[in-house]
């Protein structure tokens, strides 16, 4: 007997805190399988954001860093600058990054920060209840917009992966999902190439992940993985946006 | 013949590996509740399984271990 499956060594034995069905433990997986292909675990720095993954830096098994709300891509750039041979990553959720941390994300794509961030985008503030976040879709009930996202009033869904494509420095830019085995399979697959593009010193490189949250959705885990395809992948199209290593739309 | 191993106490019943599985044996045990307080996932007919490892992969709580 060998074992096809188990649980990936970058993962510490910590069982995960997160709502049931949340795909959070899913991409953290996915992030640790990542990590044990390509045999960097002793060389990796993670940083933690602030939102529903603020406990990362005790389920990933190498360097973690905790950063204030929005600031890792910052915090990642001093380490990386400091330790060019290490790999290090960020892991953000969106009110982490494309709210409070948006000019964070623009600028280190801008400089062309030899990172990697993993951005987990669930169109909505987990952690603090469900409100309104800048991916919140047009329409979409949450905790401040009751009779749905109006644009008059809230504006439009900021499209990350899309616009951070423009910047010269991005090297590797991928939206991908976890809705099914097949998408899931994908997403591993952008973020080893994420991190491989680092370790090349191509620049700078994201993956952001369309994620559900089940709890404030205020749907059974299964009904958000449908509620994800049939609502988010129509307005944030999966594909890989910029791969200055060949490849791309 | 392949084998997977659940670990019960860690399972938080979101039934998403219930939803991938070709075979449909992943079910969840209406009978007992674990540790966490929720009903665990199990496998019904572990003759019928295959060793793909669908539901290990969508698990977001890493409960599922596959031998083959």
């Amino acid at each position: 007997m060998v074992k096809v499956f188990e649980k990936p060594k970058a993962l510490t034995d910590k069982p995960f805190h997160y709502c049931p069905g949340c795909t959070h433990g899913i991409i953290h997986r996915l992030v640790a399988e990542a990590i044990d292909e390509l045999d960097i675990q002793q060389k990796t720095i993670g940083v933690a954001p602030v939102g529903c993954a603020v406990f990362a830096y005790d389920y990933f098994n190498c360097d973690m860093m905790e950063a204030a709300h929005g600031r890792a891509p910052a915090v990642a750039t001093g380490i990386k600058r400091v330790h060019p041979d290490k790999v290090v990553f960020t892991y953000q959720g969106d009110g982490d990054l494309a709210s409070i941390g948006a000019a964070e994300i623009v600028h280190a794509a801008t400089r062309g920060e030899k990172i990697t961030t993993i951005f987990v985008n669930n169109a909505i503030y987990g952690m603090t209840g469900g409100q309104m976040a800048p991916t919140t879709l047009v329409g979409q009930v949450t905790a401040t917009s009751p009779y749905g996202r109006q644009p008059e009033i809230a504006g439009y869904p900021i499209r990350i992966s899309e616009m951070l494509s423009t910047i010269e420095g991005a090297a590797y830019i991928a939206r991908v999902s976890v809705h099914d085995i097949k998408h899931l399979m994908q997403a591993k697959k952008a973020i080893k190439k994420a991190f491989e593009i680092q370790i090349k010193g191509k620049g700078f490189s994201i993956v952001e992940v369309l994620s559900t949250c089940p709890t404030n959705w205020g749907l059974t885990p299964i009904e958000a993985l449908n509620w994800l395809k049939e609502n988010m992948i129509p307005y944030y199209p999966l594909g890989v946006k910029k791969d200055i290593d060949g490849g791309g739309e | 013949m392949p084998k997977v191993t659940f670990k019960e106490d860690l399972c938080k019943g979101c039934e998403l590996c219930t939803t991938v599985c070709p075979r449909g044996i992943v079910t969840i045990a209406k009978d007992r509740i674990n540790k966490k307080g929720y009903n665990p996932a199990i496998v019904t007919d572990m003759d019928k399984c295959t060793g793909c490892a669908f539901c290990a992969r969508i698990c977001p709580d890493v409960v599922i271990e596959v031998e083959k």
